[in-house]
């Protein structure tokens, strides 16, 4: 028989535990809406031009003239528009993807075909490790290692051999941009896109395995034409999962990107910035606008950068039709699916 | 047909094995030479006035940063621990299934969200609104919104590989269902939660991006307070003075470089072996 003081426990905790789970829904709606009010006057006084404007300036900080735009004060001259931000995020990620997907796969199936188990176990956990390393240390590595070596050969190498593609044409710069922080990038989200495809190639059923291999196909055609396929939605979630880490990454890129304003990339030698790299960057500037305008610009940025990367994590369910993939990120979690 | 694999088919199959371990051994060379420039040029940093003084512009020593990273973390793991595992209880036991999915859904995207947004996020509403400053108690409580995601998925997931025959029998004893949560999934997802803490602890210790406008920078130890006194932290120390031209200020950001690497090494190998001998 239960007591009324055991339901009433009961429900207690039901709620408080019910609570402490939608913590993470509340923070979710939270930063949402704090920032869309926070942006609310970047938004009134810039506009659709926010969206597709190259320059970025606070306007005159030192003069006392002020602009109203939309009932809202600004500084005169002021005028915000995120599209070198924006095209450096994507541009940074693209390099980044097409750089560490191959690169991703080859190490997946690798772990999970090529490599004797013991190897595998010991790969796997150097993968995972490298997913550990903190972003300041791989920016710190982009800067002082990535810049100077591209610098002092591999550019110029690019621009002899491929600069008819009007992007790898010169002129290089000083090693610091794009292609620097997208290789970084790349480095950061291969350990990302190989844990999580090799746990979904490990779990490619093995009787699909055995039927291939009765059949007398060899190894690459077993990888080719059963494991990739099988594993393809799996695959894709991942490299949707990298790509939403690619875009949200802040200081490795801001080392190594050049932090580019009011100008759009040439090449891909050329300084970039993107938007989460330039909310950093640019902040300190901007709590000296008296009128606040600069921090709200920030805001509305931030808000950008948070829908498109809300966009790009959406996909990731739709992808894998609802299976969560959170784990593959967790290091030591994706080791144990390898076990053969 | 003649039984054999065609030549063409062969070498196409030894062409792409080579290329796979090429792949492969191309991805460590990244790992080996971060690991190896940290540590050559961080050893010299680690002397003992280094880790003993403070931070004087861009010389002097690591105390301050490391102190206020440990700080940072303790509080955020103080606020995250009891949210993180009592949400895992409620998604692996008390939740209704359609209930349970809609929050793990908002856990995973608040788990993607840029960490430099959360940030922004803090400096809006902690920073300015509430009027904290740069503080320690703004700092850590961004931290926990990063930690959060880790700590509940990896404790449900902890809860969910607790036998049911478990939670029969204990319920068969006339046990409730709190009681069973408690006493029985808890205690036996110990390991694992554990072992999600470590790593998200390892990652927690790693981030910048949430701490730049929210714990702010100090030169000095940290007072303790929790809020109206800024924190510096390691990440920090990494990020600003090397693009310092100063030699003093390149030591220290190695240094600090190093202490997060070894860190980073020891609570991964730490929640490696715990998963290694507890079987999670």
């Amino acid at each position: 028989m239960r007591r009324p003081h055991t339901v009433r426990r009961e429900n207690l905790i039901r709620v408080t535990s019910g609570l402490c789970a939608a913590s993470g829904l509340f923070s979710l709606v939270a930063v949402l809406g704090v920032m869309f009010v926070f942006a609310w006057p970047s938004i009134l006084f810039n506009g659709w031009h926010f969206l597709w404007g190259i320059p970025w300036s606070t306007g005159n900080l030192y003069g006392t003239a002020l602009v109203t735009h939309n009932g809202v004060q600004a500084p005169q001259g002021a005028q915000y528009g995120m599209l070198v931000f924006l095209a450096g995020t994507l541009l940074t990620s693209l390099i980044a993807l097409v750089v560490a997907v191959p690169v991703s796969l080859s190490v997946a199936v690798f772990l999970t075909e090529v490599a004797p188990p013991r190897l595998s176990g010991v790969a796997g956990a150097l993968v995972e490790l490298l997913a550990g390393v903190p972003s300041v240390v791989f920016g710190l590595w982009g800067v002082e290692v990535v810049a100077p070596l591209l610098r002092r050969g591999p550019e110029h190498f690019l621009v002899r051999t491929l600069g008819f593609i009007p992007w790898f044409a010169g002129p290089v710069g000083t090693g610091v941009g794009l292609l620097s922080a997208g290789l970084v990038l790349a480095v950061m989200i291969i350990p990302i896109i190989a844990a999580i495809s090799r746990d979904v190639l490990a779990r490619v059923p093995r009787d699909l395995k055995e039927q291939g291999l009765a059949l007398g196909i060899t190894r690459w055609e077993l990888v080719r034409f059963i494991l990739l396929p099988h594993a393809k939605s799996g695959i894709v979630a991942a490299v949707v999962l990298g790509l939403g880490r690619a875009m949200g990454e802040t200081m490795a890129v801001l080392m190594v990107s050049g932090s580019a304003v009011n100008i759009l990339p040439r090449n891909i030698y050329s300084p970039v910035g993107t938007m989460a790299a330039n909310i950093v960057s640019l902040l300190d500037s901007a709590m000296s606008d008296s009128t606040g305008m600069a921090v709200h610009a920030l805001a509305e940025l931030s808000l950008a950068l948070f829908v498109i990367t809300l966009v790009v994590n959406l996909l990731v369910p739709v992808v894998t039709r609802g299976v969560s993939l959170i784990t593959g990120t967790l290091p030591g979690w994706g080791g144990r699916a390898v076990e053969r | 047909m003649n039984g054999k694999t065609g030549t063409g088919r062969r070498l196409k199959n030894h062409l792409m094995t080579f290329l796979v371990i090429l792949a492969a051994v191309a991805c460590l060379v990244p790992l080996v030479d971060i690991v190896g420039i940290v540590v050559a040029k961080g050893l010299r940093a680690m002397t003992w006035p280094i880790l003993t003084s403070v931070s004087t512009g861009v010389a002097g020593g690591l105390a301050n940063a490391i102190s206020g990273t440990v700080l940072l973390v303790a509080l955020a793991l103080a606020m995250a621990v009891p949210l993180g595992v009592l949400g895992a209880l409620f998604l692996s036991e008390f939740g209704s299934k359609r209930m349970a999915w809609v929050l793990r859904q908002g856990i995973d995207i608040l788990n993607g969200v840029p960490t430099i947004v959360i940030g922004y996020f803090g400096y809006v509403t902690m920073v300015v609104w509430l009027g904290w400053g740069f503080s320690l108690l703004a700092g850590s409580i961004a931290l926990t919104l990063v930690m959060l995601p880790y700590i509940v998925r990896s404790a449900e997931i902890a809860m969910n590989r607790v036998p049911q025959t478990w939670r029969e029998a204990s319920l068969a004893l006339g046990a409730t269902h709190a009681t069973t949560s408690f006493r029985i999934v808890l205690r036996g997802a110990v390991p694992g939660i554990v072992t999600g803490l470590i790593i998200a602890v390892g990652r927690a210790m790693g981030e910048t991006a949430p701490l730049i406008y929210t714990a702010g920078w100090s030169n000095y130890m940290p007072t303790g307070s929790l809020t109206h006194s800024p924190v510096g932290y390691l990440t920090y120390v990494v990020w600003t003075f090397i693009e310092e031209p100063f030699a003093s200020a390149h030591t220290l950001a190695y240094g600090a470089a190093l202490f997060l690497i070894l860190m980073v090494l020891a609570f991964n190998i730490a929640g490696r072996l715990l998963i290694g001998r507890r079987g999670l």
